[in-house]
C-alpha cells in the first residue's frame, strides 16, 4: 500500500460570526494558502479533491456545489464530497492515492454555523422518529453523558475545569482560537451551569470558518520539494445511534480505531483530539490509551474555537503542523461526529 | 495498480410514490437484506458501509446515516456518507469500490436512497440564499431552456424526446420494480401531456419516487454467491462549476471528460459498437439525445437520428439499448438513482436482468450525473475480469 504525506495544512481563524462573508469566501483564503505551500497555483495541479460540509448549516441543498467555485474547475477536476466532517473527506483521498487513481489530493472542510442556532439544528440528526420529535439539543445530550460520568466518579468538575484550563491557556499561543486566557480552576468552577451539570465553558464555542490541506504520495511529496510528514494510519469506526444503546461513559469506537492502528505502539507525543465537550477529552484520552508523556491539545483543541465539519481535518493539521516542525516524532489526531461521539476516526501522523 | 472488485449482490426496493408502510430505515433494509442475499453473506461479512443519498432537506434529517447505522449493520465497522447532487448514487458506488480497490477492504457494502414523500423536493431545492438569484425553477425549469438549445443548435425532430419517454417506459414495463408502469403508453398520449417546462412535458419528465439500491461489492478473493460477479473495469468522475463564462451547457466538457477516462481504463475505443448496453441517467426525456452526443455514441448534432432510428431500444432490437429498466424516466428515488444506473448496468453483465435482459451482454456502461448537470460518475462494469 502507498505511503501517503501529508505536505500542507491552513486553517482560518474561528469566529463567532463571519457576517456577511459567505462560503466561497471563507473557503478561498484557506485554498491559496496551502497552494502557496507547495508551489502551485490552484486546484488543477493536484489529482483529487475531496470536501466536507453540511447543508444544514448553510440552510440549503448543495451547500458544497458553492465550494466547487471556489476550486477553479475549469477545465473539469476528479472531485467528491462528503456530508461529514473534512476528516472524513482526507479518508476517501487516501483511498483514491492508495488505489492509484491519484497521487495528490486537496482536501477542505467549511462551517458557517453563525446563522444558525447550531445545537437545534443538529437535534434534527437524530433518529426522526424517537429522538429528533424531542428536539434534544447536542449540548443536553452531552450534559447528560457528562451526568453519568460525574454520578460514575469517573471525572470530576475540577477535572473537566482543568480540560478548560489547559485549554485557554494552550490557545494563546495560537492566534486563530476564539477563546484563549488563563483563567484558574476557580473562577471556572464558580460559573453558574448553562446545561447542568456543564458549565458554558465546558462546551465548545460556536465558530465559522474553513480548513484545507494536501496530500500525496511520499514520490510527489518530494518532487514538489516541501517539507512533509507521513500519514502512517487513518482509521473509523462507528456505534449504535440510541444514546441509550451503548455505553456513553466509554467510547467504544474510538478504542477499536485506536487499537486497529496500534497507537499504543509507539510512544505519542502529541495527541489533538476533537473534544466539543470537557468530559468528553477525558474520556477520549482513555480510549485512545493515552498516557502522561503525550501532550494534549496544544493547539488549545475545540473548546478554543469550533469549525464544524473542519475541526476533524483541522485536528490532523495541527499534528501535521508540530511534526513538520519537528516538536514531535509521533502524533495522533481524532475526530468525531454523531451524537455523543458516535462515530469517531483516528490517524496516526509520523516524521518523515 | 487498483486492485480488481466486482458487484457479488445487488438489492433493490420496489419504487413507487409513497412508501408510507416502512420508516426510512425499513426502505433500506428491503433493499440491503436483498443485496446481502443475492450475495449470499451476512451482515457479519461487510467491512464497511458507504451510503449515499442527495440532499438531507429531501426528508429533513440532518446527516441520516447517523440514526440508520444501527439498521445498516455499521456498528463497529468504518461507515462513510456520500453527498454529490444528482450524480451522488454514482458517487457512492464508486466510493465504495475504492474501498476495495485500495485494498483496504475485502467486502463492502454501498447503499443510496431517497424518501421523497417525507419532504418536498422543489421546496428543499428552492430555498433562498443570501447573496444569490433565488432560483424557484426546481430542476426542469433549470433544464429546460438548455434542452431548447440543444434543439435549436442540432435541428433535432421535435419529437424524439416523446420518442424517449414512451421507449423507456416501454423498457420499465419489462421491469417489475419500475415505479411507472405504462405498457401501453403512446405517443399521442405524451404528447397531449401538460406542458410543465417547454419543451418538457408531464410524461416527458421523470417521477418523483421513494426507494432504495444496495449493492456489495467485493475483492477478487471475496467473491461470493450463485451468481456471476460484474468486474469493474473503470471508474471515473468529474466536476465542473455550475456557471462560468463560456460555459458548454448542452454538452458539458465535464461529461466529455469522464467517459473519455473511463473509456481508456476500459479499453474501449467505440462504445456504441464495444458496449453492450448502457444505463444512462435521463430524468428528462430530451436528455438521451444530448448524452448519446456527450458520452459519444453519436457525433455532435446527430445523437436525436440514433434515438429515431430505434438504436437505443430494446423491444426494436436496437444495436445499443438504454436504460433496458426503463431508467430515471420510469423511477427517481434521486439520491439513488444514479446507483440504480450503476446496479442495472452490472445486473446486465451478470445475465440477471429478468425480462429487460439484453441477450448476451458482456460490457454495460452506467452513468449518472447532477447539479447543473455539472457533477458525473460513471462506471464500465463487464462478465469478463479485467
Amino acid at each position: 500500500m502507498r505511503d501517503i504525506a501529508i505536505v500542507a495544512y491552513s486553517q482560518s481563524p474561528c469566529v463567532a460570526d463571519a457576517g456577511a462573508a459567505n462560503e466561497v469566501e471563507l473557503i478561498m483564503p484557506q485554498l491559496q494558502a496551502v497552494y502557496a505551500q507547495v508551489g502551485i497555483d490552484n486546484a488543477q495541479a493536484v489529482d483529487f479533491v475531496c470536501s466536507g460540509s453540511c447543508d444544514y448549516l448553510q440552510g440549503a441543498a448543495f451547500a458544497f456545489v458553492a465550494g466547487v467555485d471556489a476550486l477553479g474547475a475549469v477545465p473539469p477536476i476528479k472531485e467528491s464530497h462528503v456530508e461529514m466532517d473534512a476528516a472524513w473527506a482526507l479518508y476517501e483521498s487516501v483511498l483514491k492515492i492508495r488505489m492509484g487513481h491519484a497521487d495528490s489530493a486537496l482536501i477542505y472542510g467549511f462551517g458557517k454555523s453563525s446563522p444558525g442556532e447550531l445545537p437545534t439544528v443538529l437535534s434534527q440528526r437524530l433518529d426522526p422518529y424517537y429522538l429528533a420529535p424531542l428536539w434534544l439539543d447536542t449540548v443536553s445530550l452531552a450534559a447528560l453523558q457528562a451526568r453519568l460520568l460525574l454520578e460514575q466518579g469517573r471525572v470530576s468538575e475540577r477535572q473537566m475545569a482543568e480540560v478548560v484550563q489547559r485549554s485557554r491557556r494552550n490557545a494563546r499561543a495560537n492566534p486563530l482560537a476564539q477563546l484563549a486566557g488563563d483563567p484558574s480552576l476557580d473562577d471556572l468552577l464558580a460559573e453558574e451551569p448553562f446545561v447542568a451539570p456543564l458549565r458554558r465553558s465546558d462546551c465548545a464555542p460556536v465558530s465559522d470558518g474553513a480548513a484545507a490541506m494536501i496530500i500525496a504520495t511520499v514520490e510527489q511529496a518530494r518532487t514538489w520539494g516541501v517539507p512533509y510528514a507521513r500519514l502512517t494510519g487513518i482509521d473509523h469506526r462507528m456505534e449504535n445511534h440510541n444514546p441509550c444503546l451503548r455505553d456513553l461513559t466509554r467510547s467504544t469506537s474510538t478504542r477499536q480505531a485506536a487499537e486497529a492502528l496500534g497507537v499504543s505502539d509507539a510512544p505519542v507525543d502529541v495527541a489533538e483530539i476533537y473534544a466539543p465537550f470537557s468530559h468528553q477529552e477525558i474520556l477520549l484520552c482513555e480510549a485512545l490509551g493515552l498516557g502522561q508523556e503525550t501532550q494534549v491539545n496544544p493547539s488549545g483543541g475545540v473548546l478554543a474555537g469550533n469549525l464544524m465539519m473542519a475541526s476533524g481535518l483541522a485536528r490532523v493539521g495541527e499534528v501535521f503542523r508540530r511534526v513538520v516542525a519537528g516538536e514531535a516524532r509521533r502524533g495522533v489526531a481524532h475526530a468525531t461526529s454523531g451524537p455523543c461521539l458516535q462515530h469517531n476516526l483516528v490517524a496516526i501522523v509520523e516524521g518523515a | 495498480m487498483a486492485e480488481r472488485a466486482a458487484v457479488v449482490g445487488i438489492g433493490q426496493t420496489r419504487y413507487k410514490s409513497k412508501r408510507q408502510d416502512v420508516s426510512m430505515a425499513g426502505l433500506l433494509r428491503e433493499a440491503v437484506d436483498r443485496a446481502l442475499a443475492d450475495a449470499g453473506v451476512s451482515f457479519d461479512d461487510i467491512d464497511a458501509v458507504i451510503m449515499g443519498k442527495a440532499p438531507d432537506m429531501f426528508e429533513g434529517v440532518v446527516m441520516p446515516e447517523s440514526y440508520l447505522a444501527d439498521a445498516l449493520g455499521a456498528v463497529g465497522k468504518p461507515m462513510l456518507r456520500v453527498h454529490t447532487a444528482g450524480s451522488v448514487g454514482g458517487s457512492t458506488a464508486i466510493v465504495a469500490a475504492s474501498h476495495v480497490q485500495s485494498g483496504s477492504f475485502r467486502r463492502v457494502l454501498a447503499v443510496t436512497w431517497e424518501k421523497q414523500s417525507e419532504s418536498n423536493a422543489m421546496w428543499a431545492l428552492s430555498t433562498p440564499q443570501p447573496f444569490a438569484v433565488h432560483l424557484n425553477a426546481g430542476a426542469g425549469g433549470y433544464f429546460a431552456p438548455i434542452i431548447r438549445e440543444y434543439m435549436r443548435r442540432s435541428g433535432a425532430d421535435p419529437n424524439t424526446g416523446i420518442r424517449v419517454a414512451v421507449k423507456d417506459r416501454r423498457h420499465g414495463a419489462r421491469n417489475p420494480l419500475a415505479h411507472l408502469q405504462l405498457p401501453d403508453i403512446t405517443e399521442q398520449e405524451v404528447a397531449d401531456s401538460p406542458m410543465l417546462w417547454d419543451p418538457i412535458r408531464f410524461l416527458e419528465a421523470c417521477p418523483s419516487s421513494d426507494g432504495a439500491c444496495a449493492m456489495v461489492i467485493a475483492a477478487e478473493d471475496a467473491l461470493s454467491g450463485d451468481k456471476p460477479p460484474a468486474w469493474i473495469q473503470g471508474v471515473a468522475m468529474r466536476s465542473e462549476p455550475t456557471m462560468y463564462a463560456g460555459r458548454e451547457e448542452v454538452n458539458p466538457q465535464a461529461g466529455r471528460d469522464c467517459a473519455a477516462d473511463v473509456y481508456a481504463q476500459a479499453g474501449i475505443r467505440d462504445p456504441r459498437r464495444e458496449l453492450d448496453c448502457a444505463e444512462i441517467y435521463v430524468p428528462f426525456s430530451w436528455y438521451e439525445p444530448m448524452w448519446l452526443e456527450n458520452l459519444g455514441f453519436a457525433d455532435e448534432g446527430e445523437g436525436w437520428k440514433l434515438t429515431l432510428s430505434g438504436a437505443t431500444s430494446l423491444d426494436e432490437g436496437g444495436d445499443i439499448p438504454w436504460n433496458c429498466s426503463g431508467g430515471v424516466l420510469s423511477s427517481n428515488p434521486i439520491g439513488a438513482s444514479g446507483m440504480i444506473r450503476f446496479a442495472e448496468a452490472a445486473r446486465q453483465v451478470r445475465g440477471d436482468a429478468g425480462d429487460h435482459q439484453v441477450p448476451g451482454a458482456r460490457k454495460a456502461l452506467g452513468h449518472a450525473y447532477g447539479g447543473g448537470a455539472q457533477f458525473f460518475a460513471m462506471w464500465v462494469v463487464g462478465a469478463d475480469r479485467p
